[in-house]
């Protein structure tokens, strides 16, 4: 057992940053939120789709970028090209998905996360790999979101900084 | 239903032979030259009996033809998992049950057919008479959808494991047996019936593999 007596809430424009120290099971509880896990015991209900962002890319790793992308983009009904010019991805839309940097690589989740357009963004590690610029820009893109009505959580170790961003430290239900 | 449509059509470019999306491999033709090499070795492995030959040669032909369905084992399911496909199917409301029926679909048109092709030239090079070849062909078409099937639900138990490439093939052999058995045994006689129990025994494991497959993949999450 990872932690107990976690209780939050989250309505629409909510931004909530999980943070604590590795291993404290932060993924295990953004698992969890998403439905892909099941807590021990307890009750989740949300209304409203979800996206999550982990450190697994779901995008075919020989395939150029723009191509593994457009295959999310069919399935979500997006613009192929949403997002990629502000996410610093268009010039790389032609090279595939292997030889792109760890922070490319995090830009590139990204622009499959925000090509979701779902109302609730769970975020696992985000900044992992990001330079200043993307950190600045995740956080500005995150704000935008929930100020447009949408639902943020956003597990990370490192600082997360945007006005209305909750902070629950996760090694207070630790057990 | 486009979704459906999507997913199949991604499988299919990975899959189907000839595809370059296997990583750039080639990996894909592998299973249809592999079939066709058992082919040609095994004359020479026996010598040249000509009537041994065409007895015998429907039978090579379905265990190179199980043999080739084993090869595309590992990379059939997991690497989607690895890479979190199957959960960002899943938070998009689109079932295991549906990615994995889907992907039997597109695994048996990715060797089913070309094998029911390369059974043509590799009848030649066993001297198979035409009415033989064409209860190999029916026996083939009756029971590589059960093959398939086998090779998916198979591949999605042991898409977790680390040494799931060659324990998946042990686990696929004796689970084929009955598809060999009357697929195969169609060409010792009556081969109306038995071709048709082959076809049964498809049609059933056809019908199990999406519930098995998806179960399978949930289970590997909670570990």
């Amino acid at each position: 057992m990872l932690f107990s007596g976690v209780s939050l809430a989250l309505e629409a424009g909510g931004a909530l940053h999980v943070a604590g120290p590795n291993g404290i099971g932060k993924s295990s509880l953004l698992r969890i939120l998403a439905g892909l896990a099941r807590p021990f015991s307890g009750e989740l209900t949300r209304q409203g789709n979800l996206s999550l962002l982990d450190e697994r890319l779901a995008l075919d790793e020989h395939q150029p970028l723009g191509k593994a992308l457009g295959f999310w983009c069919r399935i979500d009904g997006c613009a192929p090209t949403a997002h990629t010019e502000l996410l610093g991805l268009g010039d790389l839309l032609d090279v595939p998905v292997r030889y792109l940097s760890t922070g490319q690589r995090k830009r590139a989740a990204l622009a499959r996360m925000i090509g979701q357009q779902s109302p609730i963004w769970l975020l696992d590690e985000p900044l992992n790999g990001l330079d200043a610029e993307g950190v600045s820009l995740l956080e500005t893109l995150t704000h935008d979101h929930c100020t447009h009505g949408g639902i943020a959580v956003i597990a990370s170790h490192q600082p997360f900084r945007f006005d209305g961003l909750e902070t629950m430290q996760l090694a207070d239900f630790a057990q | 239903m486009s979704a459906v449509w999507q997913i199949l059509w991604r499988d299919l470019a990975r899959l189907l032979p000839g595809s370059t999306r296997a990583g750039g491999r080639g990996g894909t033709l592998l299973p249809l030259l592999f079939f066709l090499a058992v082919a040609t070795i095994y004359p020479m492995a026996v010598g040249p009996d000509a009537p041994l030959l065409a007895r015998t040669g429907g039978g090579v032909i379905w265990v190179a033809a199980l043999l080739a369905a084993i090869l595309p084992l590992d990379r059939l399911v997991a690497p989607d998992l690895e890479q979190g496909f199957f959960d960002q199917w899943a938070l998009r409301g689109i079932s295991e049950e549906a990615v994995i029926a889907i992907r039997t679909l597109a695994h048996w048109l990715s060797f089913g057919p070309p094998l029911m092709i390369a059974a043509i030239p590799a009848s030649a090079l066993l001297g198979i008479d035409g009415a033989t070849l064409r209860i190999v062909e029916l026996g083939l078409l009756a029971g590589t959808p059960g093959l398939a099937a086998i090779g998916v639900t198979i591949a999605a138990l042991t898409a977790g494991l680390r040494t799931g490439a060659a324990l998946s093939g042990l686990l696929l052999i004796p689970l084929a047996i009955p598809l060999l058995i009357f697929g195969a045994g169609a060409l010792a006689g009556d081969s109306g019936s038995a071709i048709a129990l082959a076809g049964a025994i498809s049609l059933v494991l056809v019908a199990i593999a999406p519930f098995a497959g998806g179960a399978a993949i949930r289970a590997s999450r909670e570990g």
